[in-house]
């Protein structure tokens, strides 16, 4: 069971090879197991795992089962779950059971999954490492002393180590690509509006979005098919007829354009990254595609506009914690002016402030236009580089990030550094477009490096077919971490 | 525009986070940089480039004036801090 992938275990228990609680129980403990080495789970709740795993058994056996009935999938802990702790990461959330379900975990119950428990993330899905979490920082399963990245840094992980085999995850500036890269697996963002953002604790709104992580592109499909889907509850969900991801995969890439960035393949990107994205993109080559430099001038400049966005959107997003409809409130206080501040700075991490503070500042009387418009028009021009390379391209490709997993600790001082890691990854969220990202070799100390595809809107299906093919020459999707 | 320590304490109150002394001269620390960092911005010109506030022109949705939503306050209010008679409490705000 170690290592058969969602599409493996679902033939497993379709032929009653064994049984979704034999499964469960399977991975249940596992996490167990490694939990105290990785930290990549916040909620284990092992008799809800079991319930659920039984009933989805009675469905397998009563003829009831659909395509992923019985498999068992962790989800982050940032989509509200019924009757679960749903935290966001965050102390200010540490005591918050959901009273509903989002989208996602009503899309994933629906189809008799069963849920594994909530992973770790960087507080609120701010950060680029999982080390801002409340909860305590994940351990990447390919070296315990460096990250998994973040923020779905809990959910990469799990997957990697093969604690499940695949979790939920969100992305607003690269939080599934990233950790997917640095982990080994694949993780995809899908296009803006695809995925339902109802119940899934908001950050930056304009920008967030969730995809799956799993080990094989084929996988990513199978869960996307599950997790998309018009919701009326969310404004931004788009109304776009069902769609099988899967139906392109067997596809031939003869043919297909690949554009190459070169603002992707410039000076500042680790040389054994290079080294390996060079190597995948010589793959496509045998593989009968075409390659074609494109430009994308804009995208230096994505940093700084996310910066300005995604704390904008975060500081109103998240006023509504407060201490008063729920979470946590700060033990003494003189007023109830003193009982916000207090709550708010007793109850989130120094990250979450930052963000608030900056977005705060950017959306203040005298600064709007200067910070928030100016970057919004940026967003514009940064969007309209990717409408221009895609005339000239189907997929465009390059590393998902600038370096492969960096030590814990090691940017944690300096938040600039930080924000630096996620510069290939940010403006793919600002233009909407849909993302992956997917293994294609090691660095020279044995740590994952991570391809990226970018694709046009709602070019998914094609995207997982270039993954998949890929994957269907090369195995490094199927490297196992040392010690798994 | 530099920040300084009134800008920060300014921001924590409208923010309301409490940001004591010592911890604002930190924090003044990190903003300076990030807004290096956000300063790139000015370096373009961005003059006749519509603001971009979403990725897709999606339009609102309408939909019928009907009631969707059944009664769930017992069940939302059980997950806050403090509540009696069906009502959140806070501190009092009118002396």
């Amino acid at each position: 069971m170690l290592n058969l992938t969602v599409k493996q275990l679902a033939a497993g228990l379709a032929a009653r090879q064994f049984s979704s609680a034999e499964l469960t129980s399977f991975f249940l403990s596992r996490i167990k197991a490694m939990q105290p080495a990785l930290n990549a789970f916040i909620t284990v709740d092992e008799e809800a795992s079991l319930a659920a795993a039984r009933e989805a058994d009675r469905r397998l056996a009563g003829g009831q089962g659909g395509p992923l009935t019985g498999v068992p999938i962790a989800h982050k802990d940032i989509f509200c779950t019924r009757g679960w702790l749903t935290t966001c990461g965050s102390k200010i959330l540490s005591n918050f059971v959901a009273p509903y379900d989002a989208h996602v975990i009503e899309r994933f119950r629906d189809a008799g999954t069963v849920i594994l428990g909530k992973t770790n993330m960087d507080e609120f899905a701010m950060g680029s490492s999982n080390e801002t979490s409340f909860y305590g920082p994940v351990r990447n399963p390919w070296n315990r002393e460096t990250v998994p990245g973040g923020s779905s840094g809990g959910s990469a992980a799990a997957v990697a180590a093969r604690l499940a085999p695949a979790a939920t995850a969100t992305d607003t500036g690269g939080s599934i690509r990233q950790p997917a890269a640095l982990t080994g697996i694949c993780g995809l963002k899908p296009t803006y509006g695809l995925v339902s953002r109802y119940g899934m604790i908001a950050f930056a709104s304009s920008l967030d979005q969730g995809g799956p992580m799993a080990r094989t592109a084929e996988d990513l499909a199978l869960l996307l098919g599950a997790m998309a889907g018009f919701d009326a509850r969310d404004s931004t969900s788009l109304e776009r007829p069902a769609e099988d991801y899967t139906r392109e995969l067997a596809r031939p890439l003869a043919g297909l354009r690949i554009g190459l960035p070169k603002e992707f393949f410039a000076a500042g990107t680790d040389p054994d990254v290079a080294r390996a994205v060079d190597a995948a993109i010589a793959e496509y080559r045998r593989l009968g595609c075409e390659t074609v430099e494109v430009s994308l001038p804009n995208m230096k400049l994505s940093v700084p506009v996310y910066y300005v966005l995604a704390p904008a959107e975060a500081s109103s997003n998240l006023a509504r914690f407060d201490g008063v409809r729920y979470g946590w409130r700060a033990p003494e206080y003189a007023d109830l002016a003193d009982m916000y501040a207090k709550t708010r700075a007793q109850g989130f991490g120094a990250e979450v402030k930052r963000r608030i503070l900056i977005g705060t500042y950017v959306l203040s009387h005298g600064y709007y236009d200067a910070y928030y418009i100016k970057a919004q028009r940026l967003r514009r021009l940064i969007a309209q580089d990717f409408v221009a390379a895609f005339r000239k391209c189907d997929v465009i490709m390059g590393p998902t990030s600038p370096s492969t997993a960096f030590r814990i600790g090691e940017k944690a001082a300096d938040p600039v550094q930080m924000y630096l890691s996620d510069i290939f990854t940010i403006a793919v969220n600002l233009a909407g477009l849909p993302g992956m990202s997917i293994p294609c070799g090691f660095d020279g100390s044995g740590l994952p490096v991570g391809l990226q595809l970018i694709g046009n809107y709602f070019s998914e299906a094609r995207m997982l077919n270039v993954a998949h093919q890929y994957q269907q020459a090369t195995d490094w999707h199927a490297r196992v971490p040392p010690g798994i | 525009m530099a920040l300084n320590l009134a800008d920060v304490t300014r921001i924590a109150e409208l923010a309301r986070i409490e940001v004591d002394g010592e911890e604002a001269a930190a924090v003044l620390g990190q903003l300076t940089r990030i807004f290096d960092l956000i300063g790139e911005m000015q370096a373009v010109d961005t003059g006749g480039v519509e603001p971009m506030a979403h990725a897709q022109d999606v339009m609102a949705r309408l939909r019928e004036d009907v009631v969707t939503e059944g009664d769930q306050h017992a069940l939302f209010q059980q997950v806050a801090p403090q509540v009696e008679a069906g009502l959140y409490l806070v501190p009092k705000v009118i002396e």
